[in-house]
């Protein structure tokens, strides 16, 4: 097994907030990889570090074997690293199939060196591609409306849909599955376990422990914005620090774990 | 990889999107191009039926400000940048042309090889404008472009041995009676307005205006998914304003002077604005349609009451309304409008069914994703007009 992602020691403060401290997480390639942790705890700083929204005041990132840290979310993305947002960020004023091919820059038609800028958008190997994931997830039917008039399950959709067009490496979902209903939940589970049965690695940040539990092969705990317990589900359930990450104990007031 | 796990049902669902649309299409399409040429027959002989020079001259200048208000709306439009300060392209147009016929005594029709020259140096010019304004967003971009406009409107008081201070500049003399005058520059006006539709409307359809209209979004998300923001925001920052030089340009030559005041005019910035905010922002035709309405109806009031302070205020007038009650333009309101009337008289009510969480499938949990959605459409198909809401709202209930 070798780690396709890895932080290293990530540090970052805002302030006088410690969001994270010499924070080390492994994502092994081909898995699905949680996160878990209690608010604050530092889990989307995490995200935001890897991706290049943040840069850490200490600590590397590794992807793929090459130091990343501190590349800008472009760059990030272009080396096969995707990802989703908490509150969706999807392109509201334009239709489902033109958000699809935005975030084919660097595939398919958008990756040849010289091209017509005035060429139509998307030629047609872009959106034979994009109804594809749009089949995938279930929204093609809605692919000429206007994005902002997705539902919020959609929107999540379609950001997983269009995060999936270039074809990442790895992609880092952002609690995939806050304030979508119950059987969406499922089906976007059971779409995660299709694509890493292909070989797509995932890092899941979520709250819903159902959904993370069934889904994840291992499992991180951050608290504090250091890792307390990382093993197989199995394992994490019954670990008495992660009780005490989510629960307290009378002990737990004095000092965060350093 | 992903293809093979893709449902039929998805691609049942695709058929019946597709189906849907081509059973209003042709009809559509048919009167849209008649329209268009009866449009076009109409602009090529306005000119010939209308010789009475003070229609034509407002006509001429409805032309100047169509392809105004396109140019401007191609780049805030699209890009969502709301440029105050465009008026400094059509002034330094009109400048580059007068100073330039000056200097290298330039008379009669040769004038017009000026054309372009005016439009390189307002494109030049929009290069460091924009490489300074467009390194901020939204309002504070709003506030740069004015300052920047009015630095513009200094030099062109204050350089007088360049721009001729208050006096102004003349164009070089033509030896056209007035009648073929105007209908000369009419179809010149026609032909730039008309060229700057088409390019409008092929840069909204092209992968450039897609990263456009993806910044005007979500700037940041467009970038970090490779859009490279700032070289496609400013090169629709220069093909605007090189537009609106050229505009600019021909204008001066009609009008026969420029001056500071006139050239770079505030009033320029608001009424482009204005036209593309009452036609429909980010919309090939609404910004055309903007200026049909407004430039006539100014210079009619100005014309009638001798007095531009009256049309000065009900444009005032007319931008707080658009802005209050209108936000999203003519095109847009009405093109909603007029769809939900279509549907509604096809008993088609998409609404309901695309407004689930594509859960149709109450107990569904391991169905492929794309069943509900097909079975929401397939029930809106099925259905009488009437009660088709009633199994879509129904079947949302348990799940969620």
């Amino acid at each position: 097994m070798t780690a396709l992602l890895s932080t290293a020691g990530i540090a970052k403060a805002f302030g006088g907030v410690q969001a994270l401290d010499d924070c080390s997480v492994e994502v092994q390639e081909a898995s699905i990889t949680g996160l878990i942790g209690p608010n604050g705890s530092g889990k989307t700083t995490l995200f935001n570090v890897i991706t290049g929204y943040e840069r850490p005041d200490a600590g590397q990132v590794q992807f793929a074997g090459r130091d990343i840290t501190g590349y800008a979310p472009q760059r990030v993305f272009a080396a096969g690293i995707g990802r989703t947002f908490q509150l969706t960020r999807i392109f509201p004023r334009l239709t489902v199939l033109e958000n699809m091919i935005v975030a084919a820059q660097h595939t398919g038609d958008g990756s040849r060196r010289f091209r017509n800028p005035l060429a139509r958008a998307g030629g047609a190997a872009d959106r034979r591609r994009a109804m594809e994931l749009l089949d995938f997830t279930g929204i093609a039917a809605h692919a000429g409306k206007l994005a902002g008039t997705l539902s919020y399950g959609q929107r999540k959709l379609l950001e997983l849909s269009y995060v999936l067009v270039a074809d990442p490496a790895i992609v880092l979902l952002d609690e995939p599955a806050g304030g979508v209903n119950p059987s969406l939940v499922n089906q976007l589970s059971q779409r995660i376990r299709e694509l890493n049965a292909a070989g797509k690695t995932f890092l899941i940040v979520e709250h819903n422990m159902e959904f993370v539990m069934g889904l994840c092969h291992h499992i991180a705990v951050l608290d504090y914005g250091t890792v307390v317990a990382a093993g197989p589900p199995s394992d994490i359930r019954d670990d008495p620090r992660v009780l005490d990450a989510y629960l307290g104990t009378a002990e737990d007031d004095d000092e965060p774990a350093a | 990889m992903t293809g093979q796990a893709s449902p039929p049902a998805g691609q049942a669902a695709a058929a019946g999107a597709r189906h849907r649309k081509s059973v209003g299409w042709p009809a559509g399409r048919a009167a849209q191009a008649g329209l268009i040429v009866l449009a076009l027959v109409a602009v090529v002989i306005f000119p010939l039926a209308f010789t009475n020079q003070q229609v034509s001259t407002i006509a001429f200048l409805t032309l100047i400000f169509v392809c105004a208000a396109v140019a401007w709306n191609l780049f805030s439009g699209y890009s969502g940048y709301i440029s105050l300060g465009h008026a400094v392209f059509f002034g330094s147009g009109a400048y580059a042309a007068g100073i330039a016929a000056r200097d290298w005594h330039i008379t009669g029709t040769a004038e017009f090889a000026l054309l372009p020259f005016a439009a390189v140096v307002a494109a030049l010019i929009a290069v460091p404008f924009g490489l300074v304004a467009l390194r901020v967003r939204r309002h504070t971009f709003v506030v740069i472009t004015i300052a920047i406009f009015f630095i513009f409107q200094l030099m062109a008081f204050n350089l007088t041995g360049l721009t001729n201070g208050t006096i102004g500049l003349n164009a070089p003399f033509l030896l056209w009676d007035p009648v073929s005058f105007d209908q000369r520059f009419y179809y010149m006006a026609l032909v730039l307005a008309l060229g700057t539709v088409a390019i409008s409307w092929l840069i909204k359809g092209s992968r450039f205006g897609l990263q456009l209209r993806a910044i005007r979004d979500d700037e940041d998300r467009a970038a970090s998914l490779g859009v490279r923001a700032m070289p496609v925001k400013l090169t629709a920052f220069v093909i605007s304003g090189g537009i609106t030089g050229l505009a600019g340009a021909l204008w001066f030559f009609f009008i026969n002077q420029v001056l500071p005041q006139s050239g770079f005019d505030p009033l320029f910035d608001l009424t482009v604005a204005l036209m593309a905010f009452l036609g429909g922002l980010g919309t090939v035709t609404g910004p055309m349609l903007g200026a049909l309405i407004i430039e006539p109806a100014q210079q009619y009031l100005t014309t009638q009451f001798s007095n531009s302070y009256l049309s000065q205020i009900l444009l005032g007038a007319l931008f707080l309304a658009v802005v209050l009650f209108l936000p999203r333009g003519l095109i847009p309101t009405v093109a909603a409008k007029g769809s939900g009337w279509l549907e509604q008289r096809r008993g088609r009510q998409d609404v309901p069914a695309t407004g689930e969480d594509g859960d149709g499938g109450a107990d569904g949990t391991d169905a492929g994703i794309g069943s509900p959605a097909e079975a929401g459409t397939s029930a809106a198909a099925d259905a009488g007009s009437g009660d088709t809401s009633a199994p879509a709202a129904t079947s949302k209930g348990p799940a969620s």
